[in-house]
């Protein structure tokens, strides 16, 4: 299966290793962020490691006006493209709870951005009537707790916007899977403190390629955190309001 | 730029420090802390060399890419971080190998220009620091800097083998050496004692572009030194065509999961090790083909083999000495290691070629020999301290890649071109920024030890 596949958000941990896990089977890469010269360290080294295409462009989450004209030079360079993998997302700050000048950027950069990037893509798709988009959400935004839940709601909203997609386009043939890593091994997660059973970007990229091969939809990594945000879900409100989660 | 506190250590587990880690994953977040910093690769030196007490470490494990490789020149650019182990898997396939390699390849490129690591072919040879092209270094003020043997040649000799305090090395360029097959030819041949061992080591029908020798430490008396000389070089694809198969890569399969406890290790399990290993190597005597990677890196099978020197650590004991005075002093060493009844699970000798240009590099012609002795109590100090006089007294010196115990007075008799490394290191690090517990124990750039 020759794959051709768009890295949304590329600099980061996760995307880097996803790529990795794609590029590892073969497929031909898209790398897109914001900063160029790691962008092209990146791609440079998949290219050696790996042998196969890798192209790269600049892609502004929040820069939403430049979406149309991002997604179609990527459609010109990549004309195989049948993939996407939505990697980019900003953890903010604890006081974007206070301050909504943080917290818009936290909500721009991880929904809004999101939800533009991914209307572009799913009209393709659905054009062609075949593809995938992988968006990766957290579980963060399964519920809502008092230490990140701007972070969480923009999260929550991603999640809730991929299954609305996913709903949209499975008479097309187009696959649309959310991704909810708990706690990986990253920059946004490095030395903060109450963190465990945290999993390596590596183990998520390679899991991310894997679910392509089975029929999830929404898919918790690594597996087990399935059951803890089955459990944190269902705690009642009347108790979870006075937690300190 | 988020940081974690934590308790780290180097490859012998001794000792051990609370430092700040800082993890960047840009190449462009690869900057000095003006409170004091050191960076680190993989943490494969033996002791404190990669440890800031108290202060900041800068790990360069996630900039790791490989930039370009010129497959028909043989010219690799990378990112100081990256593990010799993923350059390989990308060089061999291709037709090249790294020119000197240490006997890990989980050592990152950093890490190997740092402390001039040295192979199994420094007598032919030399030392990594001899197939560095060229470097670009972030220096203390932030700012950064290529040298090269040709550019700024005083900071790049300042920084092969200079422990990571003139600078933090971003990118490097390695010379490769073109090979044939990934296998090697390799020939073994036993000696009863010392003297038998430099005979063949020294032998220039026996002599190959590998060669290395494996000591049964404890050996007494008529036995003292009795081992086995190595001798191997890449096959040539004649050669390798007689092999039945492709190369075997080591499967990371077995790992030691927890700290063996301290009797694991002891005079009767390792002297039994060492007789069968004798008999079983010794016999090797006509030339076999073993692929490169349990040839080159037979430890990195066994995935954190150091605990099998329990909780408390161990000590690698590294040490060359010079051409003249080798066998007398090897001899010495050994004697003074038998006679004190301290189990050594690892004892290995090598030829060492021409001194390179790095001022505080280890190598210097003669031979190197490298013992890992478990930390049971203080003794184990007090004897090194006395096996520091005898390698001083013969004109040797201690490799800083695995020390973690040299004093600061035996550091300055042993390295005599200090001097000069220290002009560079007071012009490109005033202020003595890039600092590490090793640097603060030897009292590198300090004018005096007093």
């Amino acid at each position: 299966m020759s794959q051709a596949i768009l890295i949304l958000g590329a600099t980061s941990a996760i995307a880097r290793a996803t790529a990795a896990a794609f590029a590892k089977q073969g497929s031909a890469l898209y790398l897109a962020s914001r900063n160029a010269d790691e962008l092209l360290r990146i791609a440079i080294d998949l290219q050696l490691r790996y042998g196969v295409e890798v192209h790269y462009g600049a892609f502004d989450a929040e820069a939403t006006e430049t979406h149309e004209a991002f997604f179609q030079s990527v459609v010109k360079t990549l004309p195989d493209l049948n993939g996407v993998v939505l990697a980019f997302g900003y953890l903010g700050d604890q006081m974007a709870a206070r301050d909504f000048k943080l917290g818009e950027k936290i909500i721009a950069s991880n929904f809004t951005g999101a939800a533009s990037i991914l209307s572009h893509c799913a009209n393709y798709f659905e054009s062609l009537q075949s593809g995938f988009i992988i968006g990766i959400s957290s579980v963060a935004g399964d519920r809502g707790r008092q230490s990140n839940y701007v972070y969480g709601a923009a999260k929550g909203a991603l999640s809730l916007y991929l299954e609305g997609l996913r709903n949209r386009l499975f008479p097309s043939g187009v696959r649309v899977i959310t991704i909810k890593p708990g706690f990986v091994d990253t920059a946004m997660t490095y030395g903060l403190p109450g963190l465990f059973l945290v999993a390596s970007p590596q183990d998520i990229g390679a899991r991310i390629v894997r679910t392509l091969g089975k029929s999830s939809d929404v898919v918790y990594l690594p597996w087990f955190w399935r059951y803890i945000m089955l459990i944190i879900r269902h705690v009642p409100e009347q108790i979870f309001k006075r937690l300190k989660l | 730029m988020p940081t974690l506190i934590t308790p780290i250590s180097g490859w012998g587990r001794y000792p051990v420090q609370p430092c700040e880690l800082e993890r960047p994953e840009r190449y462009a977040d690869l900057l000095p802390f003006a409170g004091g910093i050191i960076a680190r690769g993989q943490g494969r030196s033996y002791g404190d060399a990669s440890l800031n007490e108290n202060g900041h470490v800068l790990l360069t494990e996630r900039v790791n890419r490989l930039l370009k490789l010129d497959a028909a020149r043989g010219i690799l650019l990378a990112e100081a971080g990256v593990t010799l182990a993923d350059i390989l898997d990308v060089i061999v396939p291709k037709g090249w190998f790294l020119p000197v390699t240490p006997g890990t390849k989980f050592a990152s490129l950093g890490g190997c220009v740092a402390a001039d690591v040295h192979g199994k072919n420094h007598h032919h040879d030399g030392s990594f620091g001899n197939h560095v092209l060229g470097m670009e270094m972030i220096l203390s003020n932030g700012k950064r800097m290529l040298c090269s043997p040709t550019e700024k040649p005083a900071l790049f000799w300042a920084t092969v083998g200079g422990m990571g305090l003139t600078g933090i090395i971003g990118e490097v360029v390695l010379k490769l050496i073109p090979i044939e097959s990934d296998f090697m030819v390799v020939r073994h041949h036993a000696a009863a004692d010392l003297e038998q061992l430099f005979q063949l080591l020294e032998s220039t029908d026996l002599d190959d572009r590998y060669t290395v020798a494996w000591i049964d430490s404890l050996t007494t008396g008529k036995n003292l030194g009795r081992g086995i000389a190595m001798f191997g070089h890449h096959a040539t694809k004649e050669e390798a065509s007689s092999s039945p198969g492709k190369s075997r890569k080591i499967k990371h399969g077995l790992s030691i999961p927890f700290d063996f406890p301290a009797f694991a290790l002891n005079p009767l399990s390792i002297g039994a090790f060492n007789a069968l290993y004798y008999s079983r190597e010794g016999k090797k005597r006509e030339p076999f083909l073993s692929s490169y990677d349990p040839y080159f890196y037979p430890l990195d099978s066994i995935g954190h083999w150091n605990r099998m020197y329990g909780k408390r650590g161990f000590v690698q004991y590294q040490c060359a000495i010079p051409s003249a005075t080798a066998f007398e002093g090897i001899k010495a060493l050994l004697e003074k290691l038998s006679a004190s009844k301290r189990p050594s699970f690892l004892a290995v000798l090598k030829r060492f070629g021409a001194q390179g240009k790095g001022l505080l590099s280890f190598p210097m012609a003669g031979y190197t020999l490298a013992l890992d002795m478990p930390i049971r109590n203080q003794g184990l100090f007090d004897l090194l301290d006395e096996l520091d006089a005898i390698v001083l007294k013969y004109g040797g010196r201690i490799y800083l890649a695995k020390d973690a115990r040299l004093s600061a007075e035996s550091f300055r008799a042993m390295y005599p071109q200090y001097s000069d490394w220290l002009k560079v290191k007071k012009v490109v690090d005033p202020k003595n920024i890039f600092s590490s517990n090793l640097s603060r124990r030897l009292k590198i750039a300090e004018e005096k030890t007093a």
